[in-house]
């Protein structure tokens, strides 16, 4: 949706389009769309303001293939200096509109500025000679229109199959400590572990003389050499071997450095039990 | 050896008491039960519960009651008739949830089809960038992330979830029609 507040400026942009876009930019992801819908709606809700319902283009190549279908072109020989045109026009529209074109959309537009060109230059009389197919600049554009569509295609084969499953319903969960098994533990979850060791840290009281510090990648390696030997290791003993606050902290962050970058998750097995880190 | 003794002791369930216990233990499970976990649970042949398991489906089909047992997600599962959504909603007072944008679902058919897949991957497919979408799928858990890949800059790679095969009523990830099978349409 988008606001505007003179309607005169509206009503002139429908006369060159009949279609609007939606924010490129994919800032609102929680809303209802109609997957089929390729009209734009004004919709009046009695305030000053006027709110154009917009079709949605999911990217350059999207706009692309639409205007290709407006045009009624055969996608094998698409007429690049009047798709080109339009599509400069498009995005000359959405400043108009005062959204915010995202650099895709100009990627495109130079793409399609770079074909046009080398087909209005002539050909190396070389070049003619040599290879007998003819190099088709346009060609590169066009596999990768039809390999997109496939999957805008797909895109909305899932989407029908999403409708289809939330009109199935299955039975709520029956409470129990059981079902709540290896959940997966949160940040939070992991932080009062963290803070379980480190209180008990606190009580021993030592003289610390001479340390040697163990490096982040080294803490890195080891546990990562210990998961893929054990398979799973429990984070409070894991934890507890740690000599230092220094080497709990740099223990801690290896952790979170490891689930996110490897195939390891945090499970807790029961509510307020030991968190294990597994191998998926 | 004590578990062994007690195997040959115990009389073997009938096929008719298998599809009782299992239809019950179908109803009691949270997500679609795999055929395996009710074996284990059991202690029966994995075929003698599969088989229970699709003469059960059979049964609740030809019966036409509320209720269908469906393959998904490599597990059984009782659930509600597609027909009756109306009135199953009217009662439990819930509309249909935020359907994923456009963006979104592109990403995630991308991730369906080429998994493991990078942004980068994604980015030459869509010709745009997916950052967004896949934070949002990232957040419905549709997708995971399935470690790095040994490329330039070791970049993330995705892969889709359980709860995408749950959430798109798949069996497993070969029940998607070919991605090829799509160029049809194309043209």
């Amino acid at each position: 949706m988008i606001h505007l507040c003179d309607p005169f400026e509206i009503n002139y942009k429908f006369t060159i389009t009949n279609y609007e876009f939606k924010k490129v930019q994919e800032t609102s992801e929680q809303y209802n769309f109609d997957f089929h819908r390729e009209t734009a709606e004004i919709v009046r809700d009695g305030s000053e303001e006027l709110k154009i319902k917009i079709g949605e283009f999911a990217g350059p190549l999207d706009l692309l293939l639409f205007l290709i279908k407006q045009e009624q072109a055969n996608i094998f020989d698409i007429p690049i200096a009047k798709i080109t045109q339009t599509y400069l026009e498009y995005i000359q529209m959405m400043k108009k509109l005062d959204i915010a074109v995202a650099a895709d959309f100009l990627v495109m537009a130079a793409t399609l500025i770079e074909i046009k060109s080398k087909m209005l230059l002539p050909r190396d009389p070389k070049a003619i000679g040599e290879d007998e197919e003819f190099d088709d600049p346009r060609q590169e554009l066009v596999d990768r229109l039809m390999e997109y569509e496939k999957f805008k295609s797909a895109a909305g084969m899932l989407y029908e199959r999403s409708t289809i499953e939330q009109a199935i319903f299955t039975r709520g969960p029956i409470e129990s400590d059981e079902n709540n098994a290896e959940v997966d533990a949160s940040v939070f979850d992991l932080l009062t572990v963290f803070q379980k060791i480190a209180a008990r840290h606190v009580d021993e009281i030592k003289m610390e003389i001479e340390r040697e510090e163990i490096s982040l990648a080294d803490m890195i390696k080891s546990l990562k050499a210990r998961i893929f030997e054990f398979g799973e290791i429990n984070l409070l003993e894991f934890f507890e071997e740690m000599r230092s606050k220094r080497e709990l902290v740099t223990a801690f962050v290896a952790v979170l450095e490891i689930v996110r970058t490897e195939t390891v998750r945090l499970l807790q097995k029961t509510t307020f039990g030991d968190i294990v880190l597994k191998k998926v | 050896m004590e578990e062994e003794v007690q195997e040959i002791e115990r009389t073997p369930r009938s096929p008719a008491e298998l599809m009782t216990i299992v239809e019950a233990l179908v109803f009691v499970a949270d997500e679609p039960v795999n055929s395996r976990v009710l074996a284990d649970v059991l202690d029966e042949d994995r075929g003698a519960i599969e088989a229970a398991m699709e003469e059960l489906a059979k049964e609740y089909e030809a019966r036409e009651g509320g209720l269908q047992i469906r393959s998904i997600a490599g597990g059984w599962q009782i659930a509600t008739r597609t027909e009756l959504h109306e009135e199953v909603r009217k009662f439990l007072k819930t509309r249909p949830s935020a359907k994923l944008s456009l963006a979104s679902l592109e990403t995630l058919a991308v991730i369906a089809y080429k998994q493991p897949v990078t942004v980068p991957e994604i980015l030459e497919i869509r010709g745009v960038q997916s950052a967004t979408s896949i934070k949002t799928l990232l957040d419905k858990r549709l997708i995971v992330a399935k470690g790095r890949k040994e490329a330039v800059g070791r970049p993330m790679m995705y892969g889709t979830s359980k709860d995408f095969l749950i959430q798109f009523g798949l069996r497993d990830l070969t029940e998607l029609p070919s991605i090829e099978d799509f160029e049809d349409l194309v043209s």
